[in-house]
């Protein structure tokens, strides 16, 4: 690394080969950060024409435009993308960007790690998307998985998924695990060693916080998804017995590692979410963050209650009173520490100023919808309500307003947000404003009336229905939503194509932010700050915007 | 991927239709909806009554949250004339945190309190008097219903008398499957390797439908549930005549013949006969169920010809596999099908 | 890549590398826990024979020469940090040897399993718990032992100097981190599950 010149100053003939040839080999945080972030969307793309593909599927009953064997396909394909290529990307990549620029320091603790790990998620991924070419194998059975992005034993054993299937599922998520885990490693390295002068862990700004506690339970929660992988793996390939239920093995063994991995996952998804909120919302409201440290401290706290929830995916499987009792109040527990974020994000807006900006536009969907999300997941803790709804589309429901309505508005806010630092160029508002009610519009109108089906008995997960169930005007608008939401994301491809061709100028700090990435050029040089930033408080630019009455005064 | 177009705007006509029709349409349909608000059993009422609490307590935090976010949204939005002023800086309030902490923690107690007594209610171990017991075994895409105390065994359709507390012991020859009739019960999971249970104890006769609610495999759409409450006098004879060997016509004799000499008895059971297999449905008394491929098809003669003749048409990746034979020979096998009453 | 570089004039408790082998060492704990858990889930619930009771016996050597390895690392770094230089490669080369023979003792233990008492991954339920779980703590011995070897070669031809310290001691860090995991080890499958 130290190869690279500090100051870039002379003119270099650049062909597309060296262009391509800097994104491929760069160890560059930015580069990679927006690189993590970039095929995030990609697979954004691709899940979401698979919802798409479902949806069409399901507008009316007894539908025939996709088989059943390429449903299934479809809806293990979506949640395996949506979780692992896009959600695990984008937080890595906005980590990866803006926690070294937050911090003051230069780049991440281990570049050249960051590198491998983006790398490793990439082929993951395409690992994955091969299935659909590579998985006939020598039985000649199946093309991409389809056993569900959890992957339920004894379903995805040998005996139930003959053919490379559901070994291409497993060998790409371990594989682009190891993108997550070095990511993880390196935001808790960075943070911990790089900070510049004065930056105690007390002034971090949230965001950096927030990811920190996100990287601790991926190293945590990730691991034994890997493990349990591996010895599925081991079923499969070896013989071995560790989920085959005609040797004595257990079936719900695997749920059990399954969802110890995969709730934390959710927070470990939601929680850079918050930290975009956390961010986003004093700056558009002109006010500093209410309660900084009881922020960190919720953020902690549903940190460690969440690894203790896992079962409440298991209500039905039949666990006895006892852990039923136990993991439905662990999970209405959670609740606490997030209500309590929720309340810090209004009491920040209380008495603001509040510039309704793009930015701001999502995170308040974002605060009305993840109230809705929080509310239903306390509704699916209380046991018995559970027993009829889960593995519904309430469920369904319940979950895609926790990832849409909440992660994927904080993302779009986060991408209009730190769009113009990263590329110099400012988001078009007026598309933006069009991007913003179209998909919220949408979204509402698609899984609003999701949790229609949900209660009225419409399970998750079949290709069709029967005509007379009553279900049929529910699916028919919960389809149709979904134009509105392709709409509003064709205006917001539209808006970056427009801002990088002809964007307008950003300036260094066009939002009038308080964190340290503001206080460099827009995009960063490659080495960040010329010189090492020194900082007193928690909003730096603060201070030096109102050297009168400065936040290290108060804090 | 034909027809799909054409079948959403038709759909959509439909839709606008139903709007105007409304009741109408709704009473002269078969099927109630299974919806969990319409319950006809002890524990499904007790879940709705349940629902009920939980549903007013979230929609009272969220009116008062959602009402304290639209008024900063109105009162506190930035006015013209505001640029260049920054509103008072505000960095926390420990009583304020104390506060909204505390009486989330309340609710939550209140909560788990109430969620915990409904489920000590609702998952007991003790059995009333003169409870009916049934073994739900779920296969890859089809359920057995065996009577172990009135000798019977039938599939996808189940039979329960009105009053009486019926208690399932839930079983599994392959994946997992769940249990779920929305009106009658919560759903429970139909594990391989252990035994589930699951009680019922319905109000009122009638049709109640479900399904499998556990992804288990191709045709986990069509794992249908029906389960007819019947009053105490059509229980008893409908338990009388399912009790009776498969009774078996002379007329149908070359029918049966190629039954009983085709891959059918492999896997199907017809009581009173050669046919002894366990791996498909019990077809003893076939046609005293209204359905077929596990609610895939009407069960009538046209449905169980093309049944027979190519499986997989009705119903894409079922195990059962074409039996291969010509038309003429089909008609006789289903003339023997539908003999069995 | 250790302490002093990274320049910012911030006093930080530990290091990058420290806090990266750290962090590694804490994925790498919630890794074998799972197969620790099935291990212990498992106990008793095979189908059929062999049983743990049946052919298992301690393994005392191998235990000895692991964990006297962590010693003889131990050695290797403080002689490194002191510049004496044959002190360092003796000890290195005595950890070397040391997991070595682990790996030996594990190695016979495994063909008396196979070949006598004819236990395969697939035979049972302890079978496929026992070869996953003392397999993957082997797999962690061979990567740590083919570590140490290199460092050990690089030693004998001169490249490893004072200033080297710190990672040799990251290194040793993991080895401690496989010894402490094989005492989990030892204590489910030998003593708990016999």
């Amino acid at each position: 690394m130290a190869s690279i010149p500090l100051a870039d100053t002379e003119p270099r003939r650049r062909f597309r080969s060296d262009v391509l040839h800097d994104w491929v080999t760069t160890v560059d945080h930015k580069k990679l950060g927006i690189l993590y972030i970039a095929s995030g969307i990609v697979f954004f793309v691709i899940g979401g024409l698979e919802a798409t593909a479902m949806r069409i599927q399901l507008a009316v009953p007894e539908n025939d435009f996709v088989s059943p064997e390429v449903f299934n396909r479809l809806f293990t394909m979506h949640g395996t993308t949506m979780v692992f290529l896009v959600g695990m990307p984008i937080i890595t990549g906005f980590g990866n960007y803006l926690i070294p620029l937050m911090i003051g320091a230069r780049d991440m603790a281990f570049p050249r790690l960051n590198a491998w790990g983006f790398w490793m998620f990439l082929f993951g991924g395409l690992l994955l998307y091969f299935s659909y070419l590579g998985s006939t194998g020598l039985y000649g059975a199946g093309s991409a998985p389809d056993v569900g992005w959890f992957a339920y034993t004894p379903l995805a054993g040998k005996a139930f998924s003959r053919g490379n299937a559901t070994d291409y599922w497993i060998l790409g998520i371990v594989v682009s695990g190891f993108g997550s885990l070095s990511g993880a490693v390196n935001m808790i390295a960075t943070a911990l060693t790089m900070r510049c002068e004065g930056m105690s862990l007390g002034r971090m700004p949230l965001f950096v916080w927030m990811m920190v506690i996100v990287s601790f339970m991926i190293l945590v929660a990730l691991p034994p998804l890997t493990a349990a992988q591996v010895m599925l793996l081991f079923d499969r390939f070896l013989g071995a017995h560790f989920f085959d239920t005609q040797a004595g093995g257990d079936a719900v063994l695997w749920q059990h590692f399954f969802w110890f991995f995969g709730h934390p996952e959710v927070y470990i998804l939601m929680i850079p979410g918050f930290a975009y909120a956390s961010e986003i919302i004093p700056v558009f409201s002109r006010k500093v963050i209410f309660g900084y440290s009881v922020m960190v401290g919720a953020t902690v706290a549903i940190g460690f209650v969440s690894l203790s929830v896992w079962a409440h995916h298991m209500f039905a499987v039949g666990m006895g009173r006892g852990l039923n009792i136990w993991f439905a109040t662990a999970t209405m527990i959670v609740g606490i520490p997030t209500g309590m974020k929720l309340f810090n994000w209004l009491a920040t807006m209380y008495g603001g100023r509040i510039r309704f900006r793009v930015p701001m536009l999502f995170c308040t969907a974002f605060l009305a919808q993840f109230l809705v999300a929080g509310l239903t997941g306390i509704m699916l803790a209380a046991v018995p309500f559970d027993w009829q709804v889960t593995d519904s589309y309430f469920v369904v429901a319940h979950f895609h307003f926790v990832l849409i309505g909440g992660l994927v508005c904080t993302i779009f806010g986060a991408i209009y947000y730190w769009f113009p630092k990263m590329s110099g160029r400012m988001l078009d508002e007026r598309l933006g404003r069009w991007h913003f009610w179209l998909f919220v519009i949408g979204f509402n109108v698609t899984f609003l009336t999701m949790h229609g089906q949900g209660l009225l008995g419409m399970p998750r997960r079949i290709y069709t229905y029967p005509a007379d169930r009553g279900w049929e005007i529910w699916n028919l608008v919960t389809s149709l939503g979904v134009v509105l939401q392709i709409a509003g994301v064709l205006f917001f491809v539209y808006a970056v194509i427009k801002a990088l061709r002809s964007g307008e100028p950003a300036g260094d700090d066009p939002w009038d932010a308080w964190t340290l990435e503001w206080s460099t050029s827009s995009p960063p040089p490659d080495y960040n700050f010329d010189e090492a930033p020194v900082v007193r408080s928690r909003r730096p630019l603060w201070d030096l915007k109102h050297p009168d009455d400065p936040d290290w005064k108060y804090e | 991927m034909t027809g799909a177009t054409p079948r959403i705007l038709v759909a959509v006509i439909a839709a606008i239709a139903a709007f105007g029709a409304g009741a109408a349409r709704a009473a002269e349909k078969v099927v109630r909806t299974p919806s969990m608000f319409d319950p006809a059993s002890t524990p499904a009422e007790a879940i709705d009554s349940y629902t009920m609490l939980v549903v007013a307590i979230c929609a009272a935090i969220f009116l008062v949250v959602g009402g304290l976010l639209a008024f900063a949204v109105v009162r506190f939005r930035a006015r013209p004339g505001d640029e260049g002023r920054e509103p008072p800086q505000i960095y926390g309030s420990n009583q304020i945190e104390l506060a909204w902490t505390v009486i989330p923690v309340l609710i939550v107690v209140i909560l788990a309190l109430v969620t915990a007594r409904t489920i000590l209610d609702l998952q007991k171990d003790e059995r009333p008097e003169g409870w009916l017991a049934i073994t739900a075994t779920g296969h890859q895409w089809w359920w057995e219903f065996h009577y172990p105390t009135l000798g019977i065994t039938t599939a996808n359709e189940l039979h329960i008398p009105v009053g009486q507390a019926t208690f399932l012991d839930l079983e599994s020859q392959d994946v997992i499957h769940s249990f779920w009739v929305p009106q009658l019960s919560g759903k429970t999971d139909v594990v391989p390797n252990r035994t589930n249970h699951l009680w019922m104890e319905a109000r009122e006769p009638g049709l109640y439908v479900g399904q499998c609610a556990e992804f288990c495999g191709t045709q986990h759409a069509y794992m249908l549930l029906r389960v007819f409450v019947d009053t105490k006098e059509d229980f008893e004879r409908w338990v009388a005549s399912q009790q009776e060997q498969a009774a078996v016509a002379a007329a149908v004799g070359p029918g049966r013949e190629i039954f009983e000499n085709t891959a059918c008895v492999n896997c199907h059971t017809v009581r009173g006969t050669g046919a002894r297999g366990r791996f498909g449905p019990d077809l003893t008394h076939l046609m005293s169920r209204t359905t077929i491929g596990a609610g895939v098809a009407p069960n009538d003669r046209a449905s169980l010809v093309e049944w027979v003749t190519r499986p997989d048409h009705l119903k894409p990746g079922v195990l059962m596999p074409a039996m291969q034979l010509e038309p003429a020979r089909i008609e006789l096998l289903v003339d023997y099908l539908v003999s069995l009453r | 890549m250790t302490a002093p570089i990274d320049g910012q004039g911030n006093a930080t408790a530990w290091s990058r590398g420290e806090v990266g082998t750290l962090l590694l060492i804490l994925a790498e704990t919630s890794f074998f826990a799972i197969f620790i858990v099935g291990y212990l889930f498992y106990i008793g619930k095979s189908l059929s024979g062999p049983y743990p009771a049946d052919v298992l016996e301690l393994p005392v050597v191998a235990t000895i020469c692991l964990l006297s390895s962590s010693v003889t690392v131990v050695v290797a770094v403080r002689a490194l940090e002191a510049d004496r230089r044959g002190a360092f490669l003796a000890g290195i080369f005595a950890t070397v040897l040391l997991g070595g023979g682990f790996l030996a003792a594990t190695a016979l233990e495994w063909r008396k399993l196979i070949v006598d008492d004819g236990l395969m991954i697939s035979t049972n339920l302890f079978g496929t718990t026992f070869y996953s779980l003392v397999g993957f703590h082997a797999a962690h011995v061979t990567v740590g032992l083919l570590l140490l070897a290199l460092v050990g070669v690089l030693g004998v031809l001169g490249f490893v100097r004072k200033e080297h310290a710190t990672r040799v001691d990251l290194l040793s860090w993991y080895w401690h981190f496989v010894d402490v995991v094989w005492i989990a080890v030892f204590t489910v499958v030998y003593v708990v599950g016999v």
